[in-house]
């Protein structure tokens, strides 16, 4: 039982702090990596799948409290990072597992933020914290350890970049491409275009099991790279940072969209779009982050409890209400979905060209598996424009 | 979509009496059930034979039949109501299991009458076992490999495939009763054959057994337009084996990574969509091979239970409210989360906290009953609690249990490791407590894993625990103020739960120093809200836990503040009568203006529904934790009191500290409930007033008591002077038994002198409930017992107005009744046991707070004795109340009209669910000591058909015809023969024992003599009494046991007797009191008298109904 009854976190208690740059400072104990760390603070609701999350790419650049108080209990594995490094640039936690305990556990969480050279702290305060957040909005913050200097910490906080504004794409993207192919068993289908804005190990695989061949191509391929090899369709993934800031990425779709292929866009992907498309994007006082949001589907009605990570989200287009029909350089649109707790737009598709886009994350990982379906979705769209020629069965 | 406007009228189908396996939880979801109903102005009827219930008061429905849940009777009211649908999925096995029945009769079809909630084919797959494994195995997805079988050979195959251990379980039955583990074929045969006839369909499912394995459960709830949510996942810390009811929970999950969870919920979902729920809610049980993740489905209950009370507690997503909303048509979406008051219920809450829930048994009032825990629900209560971490949680939970030996303790050394590790193998009461001394005495994390196959990472926990008593107890004493050490050491023993009285413990301080060295420090707990979605919306309703961490969340308070203490865990002697006093006194409160605020730690009850009461504190009733509310209360505005009557003894018990801390203590002073509870004083009391008790004297040697014998005369009743609730209570008839009785209660508690009052014989035992204001008595009932005193007044029968007591009488109750309320000082609710003997009225006791049968009395007699009590505590004087009109303007409980119908309560008792070490069952016969888990009423115009009824509540109709059994002891011989007589002259045919036959014989009655069990089997195998018992050839038993009520270590003839009738389920006579009010209602049956009336029909009678603004209005926000 790998895991099981070993890897307890070592050495006496080193105190930390982590101090918001309107100066509100939580006193505790370090927790991961000795150091000093910064970035914007936002919470994450989420009480299962911290190996995703830390992986996660979106979290780029942030400082990330959870809010459900045990945290690394069942240890770390090999099989659950969503990417090839931890991105979160600092880890709140309430209490950390002194055993990590799972039959599939390799090693402890404090000792793989050791590893990774990521600094925490465990605070007792973390719902003082998120309420904070709550009240005053997502700001920068900064951990030091083996330090109980707040004002000097202040200081670098207030001197640490902004997240508005920030491109992060490239920063977290692949450099060069590759392909994630189907699974032995499931033929090739169709092939399609991936852009890596930071996406998670679990969305190409998610198209592979659908008989998709993707291939992941680095944030700032241009509309004709991406369409180089003829794919059948294109994705925009998730990703960090501030939409209005990638430029070049909303070319990119412009581009493909003026083209007709079939365009799937998820979270950052979707913002792009919807820029694309020219509306506007703005940053949400503290985000969605957690797996228990509820997303209408206005076509259906259906509501779905779906896995979220942004913190900027699509502008509803002026005059235009959920549901509505709006107008476009790419003809007539959408708003497709809405999430329930606050109106917030959840989703966008073109009435006329084969694209659509979802603010949520239904490759999961950490979370429900409510919108798996819209990869078959994504797919059908594919069979669409190819005038059904791989109608599915 | 909008709600069904098809539906006008609904009939609600409740739980019945409170038993093992059934308890308060689903009085908690039909009051909401009713209370969604009634808002949505839908017409509700409801059926529930128990009078204990919030959810039987006529304010909760437009008609209330407390009558027995029993095919005839629903079939009755559904003739009378002819509701549109019924609504069977809150309440419980039983609400289930009759829609079944009521559909298989062709009732509903006969009416037209829909089920919502539930259709007949998803409860059926649901319960069916069978059908169920193979849903989930159509899915996909594993389930333990299992057999049906109806025969013993069949078992006896099926096992020859599984192997043993295997596990029994009945289908149809509820808290697993009549199912086990068997390990060999002896244990088979035995259990097997006990599950059959616990099965209502003989059927059993022999099963692979997967003991060791991690167990969960999943609440879910899906609606007509097939959203989905899952509200809670709860993780058994005593892996699979150990009941779910009967192990200690934590919600949320604690050991899953998400992959493993995500892939539990999708199989929970497709199993919901295939099993049908369509409108409600349900709990799935899943099992996870620790070693290799194999995961397996083990039940479903379509309908919501013991687990969903409890997620609803835990997250504060009311599931039966949200279920009785899906019922009627509504979707998730359209429903608003009452909490946050702006997001929808279409969504899964997500907690910053950790709940744990900790079960409560009694088996120390079942002598002989296996103690361990095993597939089959043994436990009566449960406490749970909130903490921001699991040890905090743990550790609340653990004090709130009330029972010394539940936290974790440092007093004395923890004994040897291996003998530890033993214990800990084995499931019992008080395990937590057994792996903590094991890791004291040195034993390992992995060690204790090991042999308990609880999750190492739980075990670390308390690991952790214990490595924080240890530095704490190095640290310096915390009594040298100054180091950072002490505060840094005490805020890290407080942030894991740990009570000043742990640490006085381990510091060897008094309790109080410990808080007066804390407070000085400035260490006090905040407390937090259960918002559902940890802070990241703003909370509006204030349901809190305390914590020790930052920023208390406690809202400021504007109107007088009263605080109502609860009753704490379910336990025998004290369960839901006490949370109806305490609901009834915060809606009354609420009513006069004030804000109440309720405090209690027990999951299952109405209190802890956070709309009950203006702000709710989960926690424990401890001193500590009480005080800590109180001074939180305080700095957010005015406390007008606090009340300690309503909740039984837990609060009563707290009230002279309460107050010696300042604590506004409203209602009897703790001085005169002293008064009360002490003999000594009380003694004095009575004899200022005159009226005569029983003499007694206490010893605290066999020769001091032989001396107090010898001088009051035997029979006496002996009792440790300590406890309560009769624990302990016996009826002693000689020196030897007495010296025997003596000397284990010295040994039990060394220096606590033995209590030993004359036994009052042949002595009608009466009780009263009454208010005092200082001024006026009310009167609220006087109950006649039908077993005669010497059977705990919890535990007999009894009559309101009484039957057989003259105005004299009740003249003479008023004012004895009224000399002690005087005497002792009582403002509110004053109990009074009598026992009267040769015409002379005893005094028992007196209780200084609400007891067990207020809820019966204010039910019988259509007032509120609860609301009023609260009022008076509150400075409202009787005559105001009735100005009100919240008492009837004139007279009271004494002076009821003569047609006013006669209410009977019966006790229910829980022998059936019980089995000693040999598989053999438990002894019924009743005695000073108190037994029963719940109670039924009967209710009709005369005694006959009030008694049958509530005999029909707890065993099933009385026969009408058929075979009794008569088996009296000598002291009973003469007066059962004329009841018998009847019995045979209404067509019955009677077997009997030897004496007693031949004593029927001379009276002239036919009697056949059967074998006593003794004798054994016969030439020609002639079967004995219990085989033909057992064969079902018996249709009433009237068996009154030999030597006195009560007697330990039972003649065997009478234990065999009565084990076999609950066995079998027959009706089972064991006092000729019983016999004779037996007979009536028999007599009742055959005049087919037999109709059903709604407590709003009485009381339109008897006064004018309770308003329905009675009940306050929910809460803005709580309408969809
Ligand atoms: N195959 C099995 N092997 C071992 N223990 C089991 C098995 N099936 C059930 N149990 C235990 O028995 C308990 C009761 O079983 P369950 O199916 O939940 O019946 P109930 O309807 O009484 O809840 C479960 O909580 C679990 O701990
Ligand atoms: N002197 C007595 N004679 C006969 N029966 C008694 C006597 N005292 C108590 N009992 C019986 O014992 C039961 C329990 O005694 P009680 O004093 O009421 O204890 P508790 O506090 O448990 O209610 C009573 O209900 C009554 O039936
Ligand atoms: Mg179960
Ligand atoms: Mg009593």
């Amino acid at each position: 039982m790998a895991g099981n009854g070993t890897a307890r976190s070592s050495g006496p208690d080193v105190p930390a702090i982590l101090v918001l740059e309107d100066g509100t400072t939580f006193r505790g104990t370090a927790f991961g990596a000795d150091g000093e760390t910064f970035g914007e603070m936002v919470f994450n609701t989420g009480m299962t799948g911290y190996q995703e999350t830390l992986t996660d790419p979106s979290y780029c650049r942030q400082i990330v409290a959870m809010t459900a108080p045990h945290i690394g209990n069942t240890g770390i594995n090999d099989e659950d990072p969503e990417s090839r490094r931890i991105w979160v640039s600092g880890y709140v936690v309430r209490e950390p597992a002194r055993l990590a305990s799972n039959w599939r556990s390799q090693r402890s969480l404090d000792a793989e933020l050791r590893a990774q050279g990521v600094t925490g702290i465990a605070i007792t305060g973390t719902r003082a914290l998120t309420r904070h957040l709550r009240e005053r909005g997502a700001m920068r913050a900064g951990i030091a350890t083996g330090t109980t200097d707040s004002g000097a910490l202040r200081e670098r906080v207030l001197a640490s970049p902004q997240m508005t504004g920030a491109d992060l794409a490239r920063e977290v993207s692949t450099d060069a491409a590759y392909t994630v192919s189907p699974p032995d068993g499931v033929g090739v289908r169709y092939r399609v275009a991936a852009v890596d804005l930071g996406i998670k190990a679990a969305t190409p695989l998610a198209m592979a099991r659908l008989g998709c061949q993707v291939t992941v191509l680095p944030a700032a391929s241009t509309a004709d790279e991406i369409l180089s090899g003829g794919p059948d369709g294109v994705f925009f993934s998730n990703g960090p940072g501030d939409p209005a800031a990638a430029g070049y990425a909303i070319d990119a779709v412009r581009g493909v969209l003026a083209r007709g292929v079939p365009v799937f866009g998820i979270c950052l992907g979707s913002q792009l779009l919807g820029r694309a498309l020219g509306l506007g994007t703005y940053k949400l006082r503290f985000g969605h982050r957690g797996v228990n949001q509820p997303v209408k589907d206005l076509a259906t009605g259906q509501v779905q409890i779906t896995s979220h990570n942004h913190g900027f989200a699509v502008a509803m287009p002026d005059g235009a209400a959920a549901g509505t029909t709006f107008a476009t350089d790419f003809g007539p649109a959408q708003i497709t979905h809405v999430n329930l707790n606050d109106g917030v737009v959840e989703g966008l598709r073109l009435l006329d060209r084969p694209a659509f886009s979802v603010q949520y994350h239904p490759e999961a990982a950490p979370g429900p598996h409510d919108a798996a379906g819209l990869f078959a979705k994504f797919c059908a769209l594919m069979d669409g424009a190819r005038g059904g020629a791989h109608a599915q069965a | 979509m909008p709600r069904r406007e098809d539906l006008r009228s609904v009939l609600v189908i409740g739980s019945g009496p409170i038993v093992i396996g059934q308890a308060c939880e689903f009085d908690y979801s039909g009051t909401q059930a009713c209370r969604v109903l009634m808002q949505e102005g839908i017409r509700v009827s409801l059926v529930n034979s128990n009078p204990a219930t919030i959810m039987t008061d006529p304010e909760f429905a437009d008609a209330t039949y407390v009558e027995p849940i029993t095919r005839d009777v629903l079939e009755k009211v559904i003739a009378k109501e002819r509701p549109d649908a019924v609504l069977p999925t809150l309440g419980g096995q039983t609400a289930l299991n009759a829609a079944v029945d009521l559909h298989e009769s062709g009732i509903l079809a006969k009416y037209g009458v829909e089920l919502i909630g539930a259709g007949i084919e998803t409860i059926r797959a649901g319960e069916d076992r069978k059908r169920f494994k193979d849903i989930v195995t159509g899915l996909g997805s594993e389930v333990p490999r299992s057999h049906i079988c109806h025969t013993m050979d069949d078992c006896l195959a099926a096992t020859a495939d599984l192997g043993y251990p295997v596990v029994i379980r009945p289908s149809f039955t509820l808290g697993g009763s009549g199912s086990g583990i068997a390990r060999s074929e002896t244990e088979l045969r035995r259990l097997a054959g006990a599950g059959l006839d616990a099965s209502p369909v003989t059927e059993v499912l022999l099963e692979e057994s997967i003991l060791g394995w991690k167990e969960f459960e999943l609440e879910l709830m899906r609606d007509r337009h097939d959203n989905v949510v899952v509200v809670c996942s709860i993780e058994n810390i005593d892996p699979m084996g150990v009941h779910t009811g009967d192990s200690v929970t934590v919600a949320p999950a604690m050991t899953l990574t998400d992959r493993e969870y995500q892939h539990m919920r999708d199989v929970a979902i497709a199993v919901v969509r295939a099993v049908g729920v369509d409108t409600g809610g349900c709990n799935i049980q899943f099992a996870v091979n620790p070693r290799t993740g194999r995961m397996v489905v083990i039940e479903m209950n379509p309908r919501v239970s013991r687990s969903s009370a409890l997620a609803s507690k835990a997250t504060g997503f009311p599931i039966a409210k949200i279920a009785a909303r899906l019922a009627i048509g509504y979707t998730l979406d359209e429903i608003r989360n009452d909490i946050t008051g702006e997001t929808p219920a279409s969504f899964e809450p997500a907690l910053d906290y950790v709940v744990v829930k900790v079960p409560r048994f009694a088996f120390e009032k079942f002598p002989g009953a296996d103690p361990e825990l095993t597939t089959h629900m043994k436990s009566v209560g449960e406490a749970m609690a909130i903490g921001r971490s699991f040890p905090e949680a743990l550790q609340k939970a653990l004090r709130s249990l009330e029972n010394r030996a539940a936290p974790f303790s440092w007093d004395g050394p923890p004994g040897d490791r291996e003998e530890l590790l033993a214990r800990c193998a084995v499931p019992h009461d008080g395990r937590m407590s057994t792996v903590h001394q094991a890791l004291r005495a040195g034993a390992t994390v992995a060690d204790v894993a090991g042999v308990t196959g609880i999750d190492p990472w739980f075990v670390d926990q308390i690991q952790a625990i214990e490595e924080i008593a240890q530095r704490l107890a190095e640290a310096p004493a915390p009594a040298r103020p100054g180091p950072e050490l002490d505060t840094a050491a005490l805020w890290t023993a407080k942030r894991a739960g740990f009570s000043d009285a742990q640490i006085g413990q381990l510091k060897d301080l008094p309790e109080d120093q410990v808080r007066l060295l804390r407070h000085a420090f400035g260490i006090r707990p905040v407390y937090l809200t259960v918002d559902t979605c940890a802070a990241e919306f703003a909370a509006r309703t204030p349901y809190l836990y305390s914590t020790y961490d930052e920023q208390t969340e406690v809202p400021p308070g504007g109107a007088p503040k009263v605080i109502i203490l609860g009753s704490g865990p379910n336990r025998i002697g004290q369960g839901i009568e006490f949370d109806y006093a305490c609901v009834h006194a915060s809606f009354a409160l609420t009513a006069a203006g004030y804000e109440t605020v309720m405090v209690n730690c027990n999951p299952e009850t109405v209190s802890t529904d956070y709309d009950t009461s203006g702000r709710l504190y989960f926690e424990p009733l401890t001193l500590e934790d009480v005080l800590e509310v109180v001074h939180a209360e305080q700095q957010s505005g005015p406390v007008a009191g606090v009340i300690v009557q309503l909740g039984g003894q837990t609060p009563l018990g707290l009230s002279r500290a309460l107050a010696a801390e300042g604590v506004p203590v409203v209602g009897t002073s703790p001085e005169a409930i002293h008064l009360a509870e002490d003999r000594g004083e009380f003694g004095a009391v009575l004899e200022a007033a005159g009226l005569p008790a029983p003499r007694y004297g206490t010893a605290l040697s066999y020769d001091e008591a032989k001396v107090v014998a010898d001088e009051i005369g035997y029979p006496v009743l002996v009792r440790p002077s300590y406890v309560l609730g009769g624990r302990g209570m016996e009826i002693v008839y000689d020196d030897a038994t007495l010296e025997d009785y003596v000397g284990r209660a010295a040994a039990a508690s060394p220096g606590h002198p033995v209590l030993i009052d004359r036994f009052l014989d042949d002595a009608i035992e009466i009780d009263v409930d009454a208010l005092y204001d200082g001024e006026e008595l009310f009167l609220g009932g006087v109950m006649e017992h039908i077993e005669e005193a010497g059977i705990h007044s919890g535990d007999s029968a009894c009559a309101l107005p009484p039957i057989t007591l003259g105005r004299a009488d009740i003249a003479r109750i008023r004012e004895s009744t009224e000399a002690i309320a005087r005497g002792v000082g009582v403002r509110g609710l004053l109990n009074v046991q009598y026992a009267m003997a040769a015409g002379v009225l005893h005094v028992l006791e007196a209780n200084p707070r609400a007891s067990r049968t207020v809820p019966f009395v204010s039910k019988a007699t259509a007032t509120p004795l609860a609301k009023a009590a609260a009022r008076i505590m509150m400075g409202t004087s009787v005559a105001g109340l009735r100005a009100e009109g919240i008492l009837p303007a004139t007279g009271d409980g004494g002076t009821l009209p003569l047609d006013a119908p006669i209410a009977v309560k019966e006790a229910v008792l829980p022998f059936g669910r019980f089995r000693d070490a040999r598989g053999q069952g438990v002894d019924t016969v009743l005695g000073p000591e108190m037994r029963s888990t719940g109670e039924v009423m009967g209710i009709d115009e005369a005694f006959g058909t009030a008694y049958a009824k509530s005999q029909a509540a707890v065993y099933g109709p009385l026969p009408v015809k058929g075979r009794v059994f008569v088996s009296v002891a000598n002291r009973d011989k003469r007066s059962m023969v004329f009841p018998v007589k009847r019995l045979a002259d209404l067509g019955f045919e009677i077997w009997a024992t030897e004496g007693t036959g031949e004593v029927l014989r001379r009276n002239g009655v036919r009697a056949t003599i059967v074998r006593k069990h003794s004798d054994g089997p016969g030439p020609g195998d002639e079967p004995d009494i219990v085989a033909r018992i057992l064969a079902g050839q018996v249709d009433l038993i009237v068996n009154t046991p030999f030597g006195s009520p009560g007697q330990s270590g039972p003649r065997l003839d009478g234990y065999e007797i009565r084990t076999a009738a609950v066995r079998r389920g027959v009706p089972c006579v064991t006092t000729v009191q019983g016999l004779g009010a037996a007979v009536q209602g028999i007599e009742a049956i055959q005049r087919g008298e037999v109709g059903v009336r709604s407590l709003q029909e009485y009381a339109a009678r008897l006064r004018a109904v309770p308003v329905r603004g009675d009940t306050p209005p929910d809460r803005p926000g709580t309408a969809s």
